[in-house]
């Protein structure tokens, strides 16, 4: 019972110190930090931890510091409609960044449109934004555009007989949906088209059975591990056609994990991968260079480019913030909704009240893997 | 032709896992009355430990301490945990392992991370590919084979042939009587959890380069080898293996004929067909159940 008081008492003279002149300005964020997808929260709460970090260290937003609320979902779509209602009702943040998977955003859209709360979703599927919802952003490129891009690969590689690997994940299945709908505007056949477990651990049945068709190419569209036991599986079963995966791959570990196998796949990904490569004029170098350095001498591992997503969304809220002048949350939602030229990781954001996403189909490069690094792809 | 031996060979694979982690289930069942859903932790744990500790000693070794660790994580279990918690029911248990293997997870999740790891592959790399009867496969797939056979043969030696071995049969046998001769039952208790999680780790060390290792793989792998062990009979070590490859099988065999999705329905469909036949499993003997309450 002491300690415990005298843990109040510390905690109630170290916030009277601490506490600033200004209110601070409340962020809500909800990450998958742990669970399956924390592929994808991990990266995401630390950068939007070193973002504020940044803010603040830069006298804050306005002159008010700002304040992370960060709450984990655990990929879970039940909290992260919970931790929505929280950050809405109880705290009353400016506004929401994430959640990180596409599922738990979708539940969480009405509730913030009807709530009038900010929303910037770091997740992929194109519903978030389509049909447009007044409050509701996202910046991550739309999983279509992944697709268009892969198709387009194909197309120049004279491809036209595939198929398709994907997992039972939300992710998987919006990406199944998206292959099937834009493969006979890109006069591809899909002639294997298979679901396997997210947790699978061997893929060589389906590769087997697969291969039997007869295929020019694969496309897997999974989050991890399957990424990298296609890849090996496909090697070791002396499966030679081209393997192409979906933006999910997006990461180095998985390129380790695939070792030698993974050299020669193909997927579609933002800029952030082959910032060594681009011109020094490139529009995004700049702030690709600067996230990559801070993020990786901070937590000592390399970049990917979800927790480009979380930049992305902190760094848009921070300029929608400064360009209204206002933490009204109305305000802010006008100055970010005409935000144009906006220079992030996954692109160049121009918003729209037609377009709540605001990246073009030029906000993806197609990225191979080369000595066991991301390279650009140069046909 | 070729395409059905391949079917075989990659259900052979997984399913030499599962029976790996039913033979756990059955050790633990059959000398305790206990059904560890936590088996599948330790397969994770040996994983873990291994590739940490690959990045200081030799793979052998490496390995070697990963099984003794786990091992003895095992034996402390029984001795801390499980061996004050004998008046519960079966059900009871079932959910206190549930509960355990959760708690694990999440230490595995603070201890280590997140992130996907997995030890180097034992022969070659991730393109080796080995040729048998026109059916490519990596060589880790033997090694996978080869150590299941050399665990099983070790576990009927000692079952058979060693005092400690016999001493474990006799508690399964009949508890009462094994401590009239003289047996000390907590012991074995703790022996055969040890045991089961030492095999369990092994496993973990040798799938890692093919399945890969992070902290949540546990979970799917106690319920197939749970799967397996009741297939086989529960509670017959040996009757494991027929289960695990009964279900490794069906399911890549499965995949051939129906779409990949419905693999995982298929394997337990036939557990529910077979166990609708025959409730004991395949070996298993119709007193499986009161020879257990002492």
């Amino acid at each position: 019972m002491k300690r415990v008081l005298l843990a109040l008492v510390a905690c109630v003279l170290w916030g009277a110190t601490g506490k600033a002149a200004e209110p601070p300005i409340k962020i809500g964020a909800i990450f998958a930090v742990t669970g399956p997808a924390s592929f994808l929260g991990a990266p995401e709460a630390k950068t939007a931890q070193m973002l504020t970090d940044q803010l603040n260290a830069g006298g804050g937003l306005l002159g008010c510091p700002v304040q992370l609320i960060l709450k984990d979902s655990s990929g879970s779509p039940e909290k992260a409609v919970s931790f929505a209602k929280q950050l809405i009702e109880e705290e009353r943040v400016l506004a929401i960044i994430g959640p990180s998977t596409s599922g738990e955003t979708l539940l969480i859209k009405p509730i913030c449109e009807e709530a009038g709360m900010l929303l910037l979703s770091c997740a992929a599927a194109e519903s978030i934004v389509n049909p447009v919802a007044r409050f509701v952003f996202k910046t991550p490129q739309k999983d279509s555009q992944a697709a268009i891009w892969i198709f387009k690969t194909m197309r120049d590689k004279g491809i036209t007989r595939i198929g398709v690997l994907s997992d039972n994940s939300g992710f998987g299945k919006a990406g199944k949906e998206q292959l099937e709908t834009l493969a006979p505007e890109h006069a591809i056949e899909i002639v294997a088209n298979e679901i396997y477990d997210k947790d699978a651990t061997d893929l060589t049945d389906i590769l087997t059975k697969v291969k039997g068709q007869n295929v020019q190419a694969i496309v897997n569209w999974s989050i991890v591990p399957a990424q990298s036991i296609v890849a090996k599986n496909m090697r070791q079963l002396g499966f030679n056609v081209p393997l192409f995966q979906s933006h999910g791959f997006g990461n180095i570990r998985y390129v380790q994990q695939a070792g030698r196998a993974a050299e020669g796949i193909l997927f579609p990904a933002g800029r952030l991968l082959v910032v060594h490569e681009l011109p020094d004029d490139h529009p995004q170098k700049n702030v690709l260079m600067a996230y990559k350095k801070d993020y990786e001498s901070r937590y000592g591992e390399e970049v990917s480019t979800f927790g480009g997503h979380a930049y992305d969304a902190m760094m848009l809220v921070a300029e929608a913030v400064r360009r209204a002048q206002s933490t009204d949350r109305d305000k802010v939602r006008d100055a970010l909704e005409n935000l144009t030229g906006c220079v992030g990781t996954a692109g160049i954001f121009n918003f729209s009240a037609t377009d709540h996403n605001g990246l073009g189909l030029d906000a993806f490069e197609m990225i191979t893997v080369q000595d066991g690094q991301f390279r650009l792809y140069r046909p | 032709m070729v395409h059905l031996l391949q079917y075989v060979f990659s259900g052979v694979t997984v399913g030499s896992i599962y029976a790996i982690v039913a033979i756990g289930f059955n050790l633990v069942y059959r000398t305790t009355g206990i059904l560890n859903f936590a088996q599948g932790e330790f397969v994770m744990l040996g994983g873990m430990v291994a590739v940490s500790l690959a990045t200081v000693l030799p793979l052998p070794a490496a390995v070697a301490a990963a099984v003794v660790l786990v091992a003895a994580m095992g034996w402390l279990l029984e001795v801390a945990l499980f061996r004050r918690l004998r008046r519960h029911t079966l059900l009871h248990m079932i959910i206190i392992t549930i509960g355990l293997s959760i708690i694990i997870q999440e230490a595995a999740r603070h201890l280590w991370d997140e992130k996907v790891r997995s030890l180097p592959y034992f022969t070659g790399d991730e393109c080796s590919s080995v040729r048998l009867f026109g059916a490519a496969m990596s060589p880790q797939v033997l090694w996978v084979l080869g150590i299941t056979i050399v665990i099983v043969l070790l576990l009927m030696a000692f079952l058979h042939l060693t005092l400690p071995g016999r001493a474990m049969r006799a508690c399964a046998a009949n508890p009462a009587a094994a401590a009239l001769a003289g047996i000390h039952l907590p012991n074995m208790r703790a022996l055969a959890f040890a045991l089961s999680a030492g095999i369990g780790a092994l496993a973990g060390c040798v799938i890692s380069p093919i399945s890969m290792t992070h902290y949540e793989m546990g979970g799917s792998l106690a319920i197939k080898g749970f799967a397996a062990a009741v297939l086989g009979g529960l509670g017959q070590p040996m009757a494991a293996i027929a289960g695990g490859l009964v279900v490794g099988l069906a399911e890549s065999f499965s995949v051939s004929v129906l779409p990949a999705a419905f693999k995982d329905a298929t394997a337990f469909a036939i557990l529910l067909v077979v166990l609708f036949i025959r409730p004991r499993g395949f070996f298993g003997r119709p007193f499986a159940e009161e020879g257990r309450n002492a």
